[in-house]
């Protein structure tokens, strides 16, 4: 046997902050952020930060966060979009960083809930969980920025910078894997669609 | 090579161009394919569209959302080998009631040298029905605009989701000999 890197769990260190204050911190004075959640935990989470009808929660759709926040940034150029999802759910839309690191969307933020694991499902061990680096896959593929967190002042100092328009800019905070109470938002399609584009002044069809 | 193009092939493309013009689609993410290469350099060419790549079509069914979402409308160009990659994408479109237009250019149907073309374009039709997607088919491009534009008042003004075919007769025999 020669000494390659063998995948399995090389290099992780399970994250340890807790999901809820994290996402609480990110959304605090959250002034005009157009925001998108991937399903499970993370719109859960954005939901316990407190219901907003600027807050575009997906029940569905994995794999699919990212590119929703991108068609959204690319309309409102003026606004600053961030998409707050799981790894898991990132992972499926893998390609979806090499699209938005291509078209260099500025005003666009994908901040990944990282627990290493499928937390909906049982806690298996995802991808990130055996070694695969979701910032080192975004500063490749043209994000502006990235960066990985694993405190809250690293939190804190994230969050203005959801504010600005040198994006494309991509976080993977190491939280920890728990499963806290879940706190359901509205599972309406359609509701969560017209009240979102109601706050932005545009009006049903 | 691409043979010198007759003025129908031009006045076709330019056509649909002219519709998502009229209907004031504002993004057009795409999965390239050679049929809709005309179209494609129009919407890069043009100051208000944006027109971008994906890595597969689902991104494209989710971009379309998003773009919904923040007052802009979105087109997706794709090939029809593509459908099959946007099955569970378009529950976003049926859950939300999202409008959606998808411009897809066949393959697998007609003079078609690859058969690994032929399951995926055999089932296009019915992969984007299975899904709630209602398929028109243009086979003449004469009717190419008219079919665009309605297929647009039906996804943004009717608010349903629609894949317009384009068959693949109208892109030609493709030369694979070189």
């Amino acid at each position: 046997m020669t000494t390659q890197n063998q995948g399995h769990n090389s290099g992780h260190v399970q994250g340890t902050l807790d999901r809820r204050a994290v996402v609480r911190a990110i959304l605090h004075d959250r002034k005009k952020l157009l925001v998108v959640t991937g399903l499970g935990s993370s719109s859960y989470d954005a939901m316990a930060a407190g219901d907003d009808p600027r807050t575009f929660f997906l029940w569905g759709a994995m794999g699919g966060a990212a590119m929703v926040g991108m068609g959204l940034a690319l309309a409102r150029p003026d606004d600053h979009v961030c998409v707050i999802t799981g790894d898991g759910e990132q992972l499926m839309g893998l390609g979806s960083l090499a699209t938005i690191g291509a078209q260099k969307v500025k005003n666009l933020s994908v901040v990944v809930l990282d627990n290493s694991h499928y937390g909906e499902t049982g806690m298996q061990s995802s991808h990130t969980g055996l070694g695969v680096d979701l910032v080192g896959i975004a500063a490749a593929s043209g994000f502006s920025w990235s960066a990985r967190l694993s405190d809250m002042a690293g939190v804190d100092a994230l969050r203005p910078r959801l504010h600005r328009a040198d994006g494309p800019g991509f976080a993977s905070i190491q939280i920890a894997a728990d499963d806290p109470t879940r706190v359901l938002p509205p599972r309406d399609g359609v509701f969560l669609k017209t009240r979102f584009r109601e706050t932005l002044g545009l009006g049903p069809i | 090579m691409a043979a010198a193009k007759t003025t129908s092939e031009i006045d076709w493309h330019a056509g649909i161009f002219r519709a998502l013009k009229a209907a004031d689609i504002r993004q057009i993410p795409y999965v390239p394919d050679a049929g809709h290469s005309d179209l494609i350099r129009s919407a890069q060419a043009d100051p208000i569209m944006k027109a971008y790549p994906l890595t597969t079509e689902e991104e494209g069914v989710a971009a379309a959302a998003g773009a919904w979402l923040g007052g802009e409308r979105a087109v997706l160009l794709m090939q029809s080998s593509g459908a099959g990659n946007c099955i569970n994408m378009l529950s976003l479109i049926a859950a939300c009631r999202f409008p959606f237009l998808a411009l897809v250019t066949m393959r697998g149907e007609w003079a078609e040298f690859n058969p690994w073309q032929v399951p995926m374009g055999r089932a296009t039709q019915g992969a984007f029905e299975l899904m709630g997607v209602s398929v028109r088919r243009v086979s003449d491009t004469g009717k190419a605009e008219t079919e665009v534009a309605a297929a647009l008042d039906d996804a943004f003004l009717g608010e349903q989701p629609v894949a317009v075919l384009f068959s693949q007769s109208l892109i030609g025999r493709k030369t694979w000999i070189k």
